[in-house]
């Protein structure tokens, strides 16, 4: 297997809070990972830290064999990784295709590009009828399913999701879910996912790590981390 | 009602050069939520630059160079002044740009002098021996409304550097990079936007709408130092009255400035046409506090 990303004894804060304390963990080609952990176990840090939003003070991360760590997040993206950022952050004032237009910023292929947009439809239709209007006026989940489709756009070759079901109602959440599942299969496409509700994420993923503290606590795959008794006591029950 | 239409013709006229300067201060505010109070300043020095340059060439090549000029200075200002007190609170950076203020007056003062210095009209505005035959001759009259040829000149100029904004913002990859940086820098980060280097075009082109302004001043008022001060205070208040983050919104606030003043110094009194205006302003602002055409400020938990 071909790893993708690799995250070696990193550590991070913000001003004097200590996010990250010494994490470490792999992601191979075509594999999604879990990130498990409660609030402020530094599952977001971890995410800001691969896209360059935050900056390790030591350690390495790793993407395809090259250093990332002091690359800046424009550089970062155009490297093939691509974060959907917790709370979407969808432009809401612009339209829906020009949001999705903004994914493919860093790119110079521009009929690839317009194929990618196809794809990127026929995953989520809802998006192709609403092309024309402001990000603003669609529903969380449509918003969610936005966030998702820009992200696709940059053509990553690592995905970051940051709690895709926040906020959301639970049948919409399962749809999200089974479309990110369909996605990593057809697209081969690496992806880690931070996610509160931790049955969701390990459905999907092969498997996981669980965070506390700024450290990794747990790491095993999905099934075993389904049945580990002190993962179903703190994040499954 | 004829009085009244050549007023309103002459507000517009004056309005659009209110107009372009509110334009450049929406450019950086709307981007960075600073307002910056040396915007005339800046177009008062860079129109003394299109004047050296007239020294050696003809109008027109001057002033585009001179635009081009003025982007560079703006984008510097931004990487060396601005960047260094950007994560610092708004009324820093604030505070800074009233700094480059003083320091663009006293410069212009030192290098150009006290005097104010001759400036073509639009009679002039030629390259070689071709002038646009719009700006020539007597001035414009349909029915009793008549227009300078200034005024044309200006309003030409006015439109022309707004519809390329427009045209910019809307229809370009850059144009909508700088809208998205401007709505959310860190999802612009996220897509793989330099955001840093938005922030510098969008000081740049400032800069460059502002020496638009400047060239279109001096040439109604000639060339000094002190020219921008009053443009400044109607320019802001048209940005202010538009909704500050809103480019639509500053050139109709700024030409609103325009009717307005000379519409209150017409039928009150001319010497309070800046108070009239300004309670007109005060007004708008209590009913709509983003003005006209801003963006409601929702913050979400």
């Amino acid at each position: 297997m071909i790893r993708v990303l690799k995250f070696q004894d990193v550590y991070a804060s913000y001003g004097s809070v200590l996010a990250l304390q010494g994490v470490s963990l792999k992601v191979a080609e075509g594999e999604v990972v879990a990130l498990l952990g409660a609030n402020g176990a530094g599952k977001s840090s971890t995410l800001r830290t691969i896209s360059g939003l935050l900056r390790p003070s030591k350690g390495i991360v790793e993407f395809e064999g090259r250093r990332i760590d002091r690359t800046a997040p424009e550089r970062i993206v155009q490297m093939g990784i691509s974060q959907v950022p917790e709370g979407r952050q969808t432009f809401t004032e612009l339209t829906v295709i020009e949001n999705l237009r903004l994914g493919a910023y860093t790119r110079r292929d521009g009929r690839a590009v317009k194929q990618d947009l196809e794809r990127v439809y026929t995953y989520f239709p809802v998006l192709a009828e609403r092309r024309r209007q402001q990000a603003g006026l669609l529903s969380g989940g449509e918003q969610q399913m936005l966030a998702i489709g820009r992200a696709l756009m940059a053509k990553p070759r690592l995905l970051l999701l940051d709690e895709p079901s926040l906020g959301l109602a639970p049948i919409l959440v399962r749809e999200i879910f089974e479309i990110i599942g369909k996605i990593s299969k057809e697209e081969g496409l690496a992806i880690l996912v931070v996610e509160q509700d931790a049955s969701l994420a390990l459905g999907i993923a092969s498997h996981g790590y669980v965070l506390e503290t700024g450290t990794v606590a747990l790491h095993d795959t999905a099934d075993n981390l389904k049945k580990s008794d002190s993962v179903r006591r703190a994040y499954l029950e | 009602m004829e009085e009244f239409a050549q007023q309103v013709v002459t507000g517009v006229s004056i309005g659009s050069i209110y107009a372009i300067i509110a334009l450049a201060i929406v450019l950086i505010y709307r981007s960075t939520s600073v307002v910056n109070f040396a915007q005339g300043e800046m177009a008062m020095f860079t129109t003394f630059i299109t004047w050296s340059f007239l020294l050696r060439m003809d109008f027109w090549p001057a002033f585009l160079l001179t635009i081009v000029v003025a982007f560079f200075i703006g984008a510097a200002l931004e990487i060396v002044v601005m960047r260094p007190v950007e994560r610092a609170p708004h009324l820093n950076s604030i505070v800074v740009t009233l700094g480059l203020l003083a320091i663009f007056n006293s410069v212009a003062l030192w290098r150009y002098g006290p005097l104010q210095k001759p400036f073509p009209d639009p009679d002039n505005w030629c390259i070689g021996d071709s002038c646009l035959e719009i700006f020539q001759g007597d001035a414009f009259t349909a029915g009793a409304v008549t227009i300078s040829r200034l005024n044309v000149g200006i309003l030409f100029v006015a439109l022309m550097i707004m519809v390329a904004l427009f045209l910019m913002f809307n229809y370009t990859k850059l144009g909508l990079a700088m809208r998205a940086t401007a709505l959310n820098p860190v999802a612009s980060q996220l897509v793989g936007i330099n955001v840093s280097r938005m922030l510098a075009l969008g000081w740049g082109l400032a800069a460059a709408v502002g020496a638009v302004a400047g060239v279109m001043t001096a040439s109604s008022l000639n060339l000094s130092i002190d020219m921008m001060a009053g443009i400044l205070i109607f320019g802001f208040a048209g940005a202010v009255l538009g909704g500050l983050d809103s480019p639509g919104g500053a050139i109709i606030g700024g030409l609103s400035v325009g009717v307005f003043q000379v519409l209150a110094g017409n039928y009150i009194d001319s010497q309070i046409d800046l108070m009239a205006a300004f309670a007109i302003i005060f007004i708008v602002l209590v009913i709509r506090p983003t003005g006209l055409f801003g963006r409601r400020l929702v913050r979400r938990v």
